[in-house]
């Protein structure tokens, strides 16, 4: 479904990533996980169109995203849930929610897609008039999936869902990342929190300073002596 | 067309040409700074672009009014797009920066260019600016104001301000909103301009510096960024101050300097920051009717999307 080839990113003189692939196929929950500054951010940044790439090419079913513009690669079908939740903090819940619909212009299903968010984050339907500023991290991280899903996605980046989380609320997203995608949605999932990203995700990418050094599959990633040491703790 | 004219005395009819001109720029720039939350400094320029643009219209081509005031608009959206469309890439500071090189620009060229007078100005253009004139157009100036303000575009507009980043993540172009919106800025501006110049009559560009973007400013920061009604009140308190302390002499800009201080301590969003005066009105409606009479009026508001 999308597939990343050698990609290279840099923000001025720093090179942020060195050359990663790595390829996401339909229905999978596909995690990208490793410390600061290892390039997980900027290579979802990359495939959503708000960086662009050096060099490398970024396919989505065969069609190139590379030089395509953000707002274009959202009309595909991928979303991003960005780092650090970002609402609109002003806006009321339902105005942030109706911000994620934007590129469609299917009025009846957007208002259907709503409720469907609102019946899976029942807290965000309580305070649906509310400013999304006044809510608490957990619900802005609610709204920030539901913002995204708004767009109808096919593939769903999701950047860090779990930062500044408390370890209660950290289990309930990832819950329902899991539903999420096992109503079909593909998801890519970048996290510090490895444990829970190797928990769920199908297959992994263990990132180091912008390169790829580990991948395989999540199990098997849990249970690799190196990955254990470096970034579960054990 | 002369419904208005002369039922004013002269004093006060000249004051309330003037606040509908204030109306009318603070609305522009109120477009590009409280909504979509681009700084910018130069906004003089452009309404000094739409001043001159009018003024040479009606001057040497001798044309009527109405043409006047659409090549003042025109004149200062182009200027907004080739300026707009570099400058809005940047943000915050450095935006606001680039503004106000770009007003000290055409202010220096204004100085130097033989075919506008430089520093002595242009003078002989006709008075047309009547208060008529500027009442209809201050209105068509709101009308449009608040449909952008509830259309997709002013959605598109209030979420880049919101967070840029997370409007592209959602799929708006948010440079080509940027750009259209600053042209329809100083579009704006230059209609305000064009009335300027045929108010005053003579035009110079010593007038459209560097402070007069700061005072267009000054009415959308006190009136509240982002609010229409708040613009329209910042205009109105800020041209009419002056004149109301003109008792006071030589205190008069300090008492003003004052005024602006106390007002920006007690009530720092602005005016009308924050405040949904739609909703305002309707509950007060609510409470002298006592009735549900409002029904219709929400209507109307949500056919407006």
């Amino acid at each position: 479904m999308l597939s990343i080839q050698d990609i290279h990113v840099k923000y001025g003189a720093i090179r942020a990533v060195m050359g990663i692939s790595f390829e996401v196929k339909a229905g999978e929950i596909v995690a990208l996980i490793g410390a600061n500054g290892a390039g997980k951010t900027t290579s979802l940044r990359t495939i959503s169109g708000l960086v662009k790439p050096e060099q490398g090419k970024i396919f989505y079913n065969d069609l190139e995203l590379t030089s395509m513009p953000a707002h274009k690669i959202v009309e595909m079908g991928i979303s991003q849930v960005p780092e650090g939740r970002r609402v609109f903090p002003l806006m009321s819940v339902q105005e942030n929610l109706e911000m994620g619909a934007f590129t469609r212009k299917d009025k009846n299903k957007i208002k259907d897609d709503m409720k469907k968010i609102f019946q899976r984050f029942p807290r965000l339907e309580e305070r649906k008039n509310q400013s999304a500023g006044t809510l608490s991290g957990g619900e802005q991280q609610m709204l920030a999936i539901g913002r995204a899903l708004m767009s109808n996605p096919k593939l769903l980046l999701m950047d860090e869902p779990s930062m500044g989380l408390a370890p209660m609320l950290v289990q309930e997203i990832f819950k329902i990342i899991r539903e999420i995608n096992s109503e079909g949605t593909t998801i890519l999932l970048v996290e510090q929190n490895a444990r829970m990203a190797l928990s769920i995700a199908n297959r992994a990418y263990v990132l180091e300073t912008g390169e790829v050094v580990i991948s395989g599959d999540a199990k098997e990633l849990a249970e690799n002596k190196e990955v254990q040491k470096a970034y579960l703790g054990l | 067309m002369t419904l208005l004219n002369g039922l004013l005395p002269p004093y006060i009819e000249s004051i309330a040409i003037t606040v509908g001109i204030y109306i009318i720029m603070a609305l522009g720039l109120n477009l590009i700074t409280g909504v979509t939350g681009q700084l910018s400094l130069g906004h003089a320029a452009y309404m000094s672009i739409g001043a001159y643009a009018s003024a040479i219209v009606s001057l040497q081509l001798g044309m009527p009014f109405i043409f006047a005031l659409l090549a003042g608009g025109i004149a200062a959206g182009i200027f907004g797009l080739i300026i707009g469309y570099p400058t809005l890439r940047l943000t915050g500071d450095y935006l606001a920066i680039a503004t106000l090189g770009f007003g000290e620009i055409v202010k220096s060229l204004l100085f130097n260019m033989p075919i506008v007078g430089g520093a002595m100005g242009l003078a002989g253009i006709p008075y047309k600016s009547t208060l008529t004139v500027t009442f209809i157009l201050v209105v068509i100036v709101i009308w449009m104001m608040l449909r952008v303000e509830r259309s997709r575009f002013g959605r598109a507009l209030l979420a880049i301000r919101e967070d840029d980043i997370a409007a592209e993540c959602y799929g708006i172009n948010t440079s080509l909103y940027k750009v259209k919106m600053f042209v329809l800025g100083t579009f704006i501006a230059g209609i305000g301009g064009a009335l300027w110049a045929h108010k005053i009559m003579v035009l110079q560009p010593r007038d459209f510096g560097f402070m007069k973007s700061i005072e267009i400013l000054n009415m959308v920061v006190l009136g509240g960024l982002g609010s229409i009604p708040g613009t329209v009140l910042g205009a109105i308190v800020l041209t009419s101050i002056p004149e109301v302390l003109r008792f006071s002499s030589d205190y008069r800009m300090l008492l003003y300097g004052a005024l602006l201080v106390i007002m920006m301590r007690f009530r720092p969003n602005g005016l009308l920051g924050g405040v949904d005066v739609t909703k305002l009105v309707k509950k007060s409606i609510k409470s002298i009717t006592g009735s549900n009479f409002t029904n219709k009026e929400k209507k109307k508001v949500k056919g407006g999307d």
